[in-house]
């Protein structure tokens, strides 16, 4: 027992992805031959993957290669849009999230989404945070009160916005929406966050911070991180996933794909040849 | 090049003037011709008369007041629930195919002439109210359910417009959050609209307002102020389009005078509907 409370101390930025998961072997999403269509137009094709429980997770790509509709499929947003429809199978926790039985809000809660445009519901920042708890029937404004301010405390925005928090939302920078973005999600206590492109529209520094905050929150959560930009990949050095024009060229961690790709056109990608 | 451009934009100038020319033309008009017997009379004794009875020399108009305002409210009352409930379906919830072909079947009752309106609720509504509910047929209720059908259209593509106008980020911000589609329709959706859908209101009011045949044929027009919904009442509309023709003298001015109070309850809810719009905006 001990020895797992050390090897968990141990999980620093640079092995969490050789971190022994508390369940042993377990898989947290695993993608097996999945595909997904647009109408005729193939999106994903034969994606074939495993994510592990708290695992960080990047998936790069320039766009058009998938990465999104692999997010939205995780979460069923892709349903959406009208005329999809998927092959293969996409499980999470050994569950096909296209399963018949599944029920779409509960997946949706459980796999929290922060979007590339910061979204500010029309509503003020503590409204914000606590809708999503409340949609879940959580009444009481002393029980909200606290979700609120640890999710504001986890995203590292609570100091800037404890005075404020009746103000609206859309008052809030880039930066400060984005991480108001990942609180919201946080209140809903997921299991997985996905991130699609959440730093594409923010300035250096706020992006740095939220790559800070999502090597925090993977102690705690399985995140995957969806972005066009090699070097973030490579300045989040986790495990990482390449996507080209729907196909998944190929996997391995952020050193091995930047110093020895197994695929030319991963070379090419990294060393900016295209993208 | 730079004399086109001025050119260009004198006509547009213009023609954008001679509109507005237009307008305040007839305004002038109907103030000339109605303003001598308000001032005769004196404008309180005008609108708040329960009398009016041209040969007799008796001018109030007050039930014509509470006439149009009763068969407005009956109006929005139908039409507003059922538009916003309409525009909703069509805009959020159904397929795109299916959408499309609803949307242009109401569209078209915009086209089917108010006279036709009326003769369909003169020939069905007004016997299948004096039978179930009692009194004459011809009353608030009738003239409201007609004009509540009248206003459909507007509601229904103002509201369609202005809920398919709110972002796309809010709906799968909401949904991603595990919310059902209703829920982030109420909590999200609409509340983004509000101003919108407002707008669509006051545009179904001013139809409902001005709207003159339909109301005549099956609202009895009677000059009492109704106490009932089962009562037959008479507009302010109702009161210029029956006696224009052969009013003369005191009387014409009179119905003159009418059109004034219209114009001016017009811009008050016009006005008032903008405040709240606006106040809702912040």
């Amino acid at each position: 027992m001990a020895e797992i409370e050390a090897l968990r101390g141990r999980c620093t930025r640079e092995d969490n992805n050789r971190c022994i998961p508390e369940n042993g072997s377990a898989v947290k999403i695993h993608a097996r031959n999945f595909s997904f269509f647009y109408g005729e137009h193939c999106a994903l094709r034969n994606v074939s993957l495993e994510i592990k429980p708290k695992q960080l997770f990047t998936i790069m790509g320039p766009s058009g290669s998938g990465k999104t509709t692999f997010l939205r499929a995780l979460n069923r947003l892709g349903d959406l849009i009208p005329n999809t429809r998927h092959e293969g199978s996409l499980k999470i926790d050994g569950t096909d999230v296209y399963d018949s039985r599944i029920d779409i809000p509960e997946l949706r809660r459980n796999v929290g989404m922060v979007f590339a445009l910061p979204v500010a519901l029309p509503m003020s920042i503590f409204s914000n945070v606590a809708h999503g708890p409340q949609m879940q029937g959580v009444r009481h404004q002393k029980e909200l009160e606290e979700i609120v301010e640890k999710a504001l405390r986890d995203a590292i925005l609570w100091d800037e916005v404890k005075n404020r928090l009746n103000d609206y939302a859309s008052r809030l920078s880039g930066g400060q929406l984005q991480r108001l973005s990942i609180a919201r999600v946080l209140a809903l206590e997921p299991d997985i966050i996905l991130l699609d492109e959440p730093t594409s529209g923010l300035d250096p520094i706020s992006t740095l911070r939220i790559e800070e905050l999502l090597w925090e929150l993977v102690e705690r959560y399985t995140i995957i991180l969806v972005t066009h930009n090699p070097l973030q990949a490579a300045r989040i050095d986790s495990k990482t996933a390449f996507f080209l024009m729907g196909e998944l060229i190929e996997t391995g961690s952020a050193y091995d794909i930047f110093t020895r790709p197994k695929d030319k056109r991963t070379e090419d990608y990294v060393s900016g040849k295209f993208g | 090049m730079r004399r086109g451009e001025t050119l260009v934009q004198w006509s547009l100038a213009i023609v954008a003037l001679s509109a507005i020319a237009v307008l305040a033309l007839i305004i002038i008009f109907i103030f000339k011709e109605g303003s001598p017997i308000i001032a005769r009379l004196g404008m309180v004794q005008f609108i708040t008369g329960t009398k009016w009875s041209p040969t007799r020399g008796m001018f109030g108009i007050l039930p014509m007041i509470v006439g149009s305002v009763w068969v407005t409210l009956g109006a929005l009352l139908i039409g507003v629930p059922i538009g916003l409930a309409t525009a909703i379906f069509l805009a959020e919830m159904a397929p795109s195919g299916t959408s499309q072909i609803l949307k242009s079947a109401i569209q078209l009752l915009a086209g089917i002439p108010s006279v036709v309106f009326g003769f369909i609720g003169l020939v069905i509504l007004v016997p299948l109210i004096r039978q179930w509910l009692g009194g004459p047929g011809f009353s608030v209720l009738a003239a409201g359910i007609v004009l509540g059908i009248m206003i459909l259209p507007t509601i229904v593509s103002v509201c369609y417009d202005v809920l398919k106008a709110v972002p796309q980020a809010y709906r799968e911000g909401m949904l991603a959050l595990g919310a059902t589609r209703w829920q982030t329709i109420k909590m999200v959706v609409l509340p983004a609209a509000r101003p919108g859908i407002i707008a669509a209101v006051i545009l179904g009011m001013g139809r409902a307002v001005g709207e003159t045949m339909a109301v005549i044929m099956v609202a009895g027009n009677a000059t009492r102020i109704p106490v009932s919904p089962l009562e037959p009442v008479r507009t302010l509309t109702s009161n210029i389009a029956l006696e224009m023709g052969y009013a003369v003298g005191e009387h014409r001015e009179a119905l003159f005078a009418t059109g004034i109070v219209l114009f001016i309850i017009i811009a008050l809810l016009n006005t008032l509907a903008r405040l709240v719009a606006r106040v809702e905006k912040v």
